[in-house]
């Protein structure tokens, strides 16, 4: 199956379990999903549950926080990460400070699906990663399935959950082939999960750039450098305890993250292991992130921005050259 | 609609309007097959169908004028007169690029022929044409600005948030939106409980009437007359251009909501084909000069494309220019 199956799946499962969930978004009906994660849920579901929005960002996704305000379950999709700086007021003035500015008498139960990335030469207004961005607003919960078990079982972990959650999908891994664990039927919204064991150096990441950090740790392999993948699944809230136990099993810690590195996630997260982790580390912190451009249409100009598994290697061999001796 | 109004072109007006539909319609063609042979990439919308609109619309603007459009945009910088070179050594990410290769097919610049570019967001250019209009009118310089939106573009807030404001201050914007009945797949009755375009433009108090947007004519005529006002200080303006896309919405939409006979029928009417059929029908053209205007834009898409695979990539050590502004020292 591939992520976009898995995707497809989730829905039709909370679709079919829970008559309070419905999806809605720009063409997810009859045209089948920008992605076309939805193909064929119009058909199966009908026009109520499977509502097709004018261009209209602002309005549908208020319309979303209003309907689980209300008693039901929405699902959001927003084509794009980028699309959703036209619906930004209503993600951080109304879906992430209802409950709190409350007195905790309102709860937004809303999930909002979005594809997030770059390279695919869509240049700078369609190549945002600003799943980071989001990461900053208290009352937001921020999920980035990377892997095929997320991406089928993650949509009802978010809905289950009663704040407001958004999931980043990298445009990258729709087309990713692979399976689902045996026996698999759930996954949870807390833990960061390691992909890769290993001991010399710890890849922080999440998203597509999971398989840049197992391409560079394959690489970094055959040179003797075992390095651990941990893959955040969840950017807020940050799953410290896990980052932390990695990086003071291998000491070193390299940040791999699409965003840009100015006010970043990647800033956050090298925080927290400076804050926390200080005393263990035979190495600063290194951090492999997007230039600091807005994304250019060239190929090679692209390429040059984007974070890639020989600059992650880089990384990796100069935090290793680095050691403090221990 | 206007025909019977209109009178009579001239051969030389006849077909000079035909050169440029033929050289956007070659141009289109041309990059069809280049995205197939993955010399261009990323997102790509053709024009095919609406070259009325643009050939019109600039014929009827003057130099000076301002430009907002849309990633749907390679048929307005042809007919703005952007180097056709220019513009397909964009399209392959070259130095030599109107955009340096920063752009792409959604993102065409040239300042010095007042074109401010192509915008992927869907009605993100509206606001920045009432600004561009609002420099104009306290400079009290002479252009107005035109701006290209799709029929989607009018479910955004946007929209409806630019013709108030340009209303309001009585800004020379004239409002171009290219009704091609869809946004992506979703038909213009699917999305607006009031279709009618210009019903919502006379909400906001100004000015707005129904063009036959295939009619490349109809088109010159109601911008022509439209700009006059705006530009004599009547305030902003819209006109909703009726058209249809023949192409898909970009090459990755498989086209599950709309039918054969459909667009049969809009290329029955499509733009090229009615022009051809009226200066023969007037006798103002023949079979040989259409086919002499063919190859001529066949020659000069052919050059453009010897221009962009010949020019050289931008240095990676450039990367990081133009992200903030580069003055002379
Ligand atoms: C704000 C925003 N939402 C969604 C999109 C994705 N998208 C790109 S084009 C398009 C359809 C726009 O249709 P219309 O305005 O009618 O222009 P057309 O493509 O028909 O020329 C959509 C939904 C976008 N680019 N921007
Ligand atoms: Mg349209």
């Amino acid at each position: 199956m591939t992520y976009r199956d898995a995707v497809h799946e989730a829905l039709r499962d909370a679709l079919q379990a829970d008559p309070r969930v419905f999806l809605m978004g720009e063409d997810v009906g009859r045209y089948g999903g920008s992605y076309a994660v939805s193909k064929g849920l119009l058909e199966e579901f009908g026009p109520e549950r499977i509502r097709d929005t004018p261009l209209s960002e602002s309005a549908f996704v208020g319309a979303g926080i209003g309907a689980a305000l209300g008693g039901l379950r929405p699902i959001v999709e927003v084509m794009t990460v980028n699309f959703s700086l036209l619906a930004l007021d209503q993600i951080v003035n109304n879906a992430a400070t209802l409950s709190h500015m409350s007195g905790g008498q309102l709860s937004v139960p809303l999930v909002i699906r979005l594809a997030t990335g770059a390279g695919r030469q869509l240049a700078a207004q369609h190549s945002h990663s600003l799943e980071g961005w989001y990461a900053h607003i208290p009352g937001l919960r921020i999920c980035a399935p990377a892997t095929i078990e997320d991406a089928r079982f993650m949509l009802a972990a978010a809905l289950a959950c009663p704040d407001p959650v958004l999931l980043f999908e990298h445009l990258y891994l729709y087309n990713m082939e692979g399976g689902v664990p045996p026996g698999l039927e759930r996954v949870d919204l807390e833990h960061a999960a390691i992909r890769r064991a290993g001991k010399d150096v710890t890849l922080i990441t999440y998203g597509w750039s999971l398989y840049k950090c197992l391409t560079a740790a394959e690489a970094l392999a055959a040179q003797g450098i075992e390095a651990e993948v941990l893959d955040l699944r969840t950017l807020r809230p940050l799953d410290d305890a896990a980052i932390m136990a990695s990086v003071r099993r291998t000491r070193r810690a390299v940040i791999v993250d699409e965003g840009w590195r100015s006010g970043s996630l990647s800033a956050e997260l090298t925080t927290r292991i400076v804050e926390q982790a200080f005393y263990d580390l035979e190495a600063p912190v290194a951090r492999v992130c997007t230039a600091e451009v807005p994304v250019p249409y060239a190929k090679h100009l692209e390429d040059a921005a984007l974070p890639g598994p020989a600059a992650i290697e880089a990384a990796v061999r100069s935090v290793l050259a680095r050691d403090g001796g221990g | 609609m206007s025909e019977a109004h209109e009178p009579a072109p001239t051969r030389e007006e006849g077909l000079a309007l035909l050169r440029e539909m033929l050289r956007i319609r070659a141009f289109e063609d041309r990059c069809y097959r280049l995205y197939g042979e993955m010399k261009i990439r990323g997102f790509l919308h053709l024009y095919n169908g609406e070259e009325a609109v643009a050939v019109g619309t600039m014929q009827a603007l003057e130099p000076s004028d301002a430009i907002v459009s849309t990633y749907r945009e390679h048929g307005h910088a042809i007919a703005r007169g952007i180097p056709m070179d220019r513009i397909m050594a964009e399209l392959y990410g070259k130095q030599t690029g109107c955009s340096r290769g920063r752009g792409g097919s959604m993102h065409l610049f040239d300042a010095s022929r007042g074109f401010y570019g192509g915008n992927a967001i869907v009605a993100g250019g509206l606001p920045i044409a009432v600004g561009l209009a609002l420099a104009q009118a306290l400079q009290h310089h002479r252009g107005i600005t035109a701006c290209f939106f799709g029929d989607g573009a009018v479910a955004e807030g946007e929209f409806h948030e630019s013709l108030n404001l340009a209303a309001l201050w009585r800004l020379p914007v004239l409002f171009l939106c290219e009704n091609n009945l869809y946004a992506m797949g979703t038909a213009l009755d699917r999305a607006q409980a009031e279709t009618d375009i210009t019903t919502k433009a006379r909400a906001y108090r100004m000015e707005a009437a129904a063009v036959d947007g295939m009619d490349v004519f109809a088109v010159g005529a109601a911008v022509r007359s439209a700009a006059r006002r705006v530009r004599a200080g009547g305030g902003p303006a819209l006109l909703e251009m009726r058209t249809y896309r023949f192409r898909a919405h970009s090459m990755f939409d498989p086209q599950l909501y709309r039918d054969k006979a459909e667009i049969e029928a809009w290329q029955e009417r499509g733009p090229v084909i009615t022009l051809t059929r009226r200066l023969k029908a007037l006798g103002l053209m023949s079979e040989e000069d259409y086919q002499r205007l063919e190859r001529e834009a066949q020659t000069e898409v052919d050059a453009a494309v010897r221009f962009a695979e010949g020019s050289p990539w931008e240095p990676v050590s450039e990367l990081e220019r133009f992200v903030y502004a580069e003055r002379a020292s």
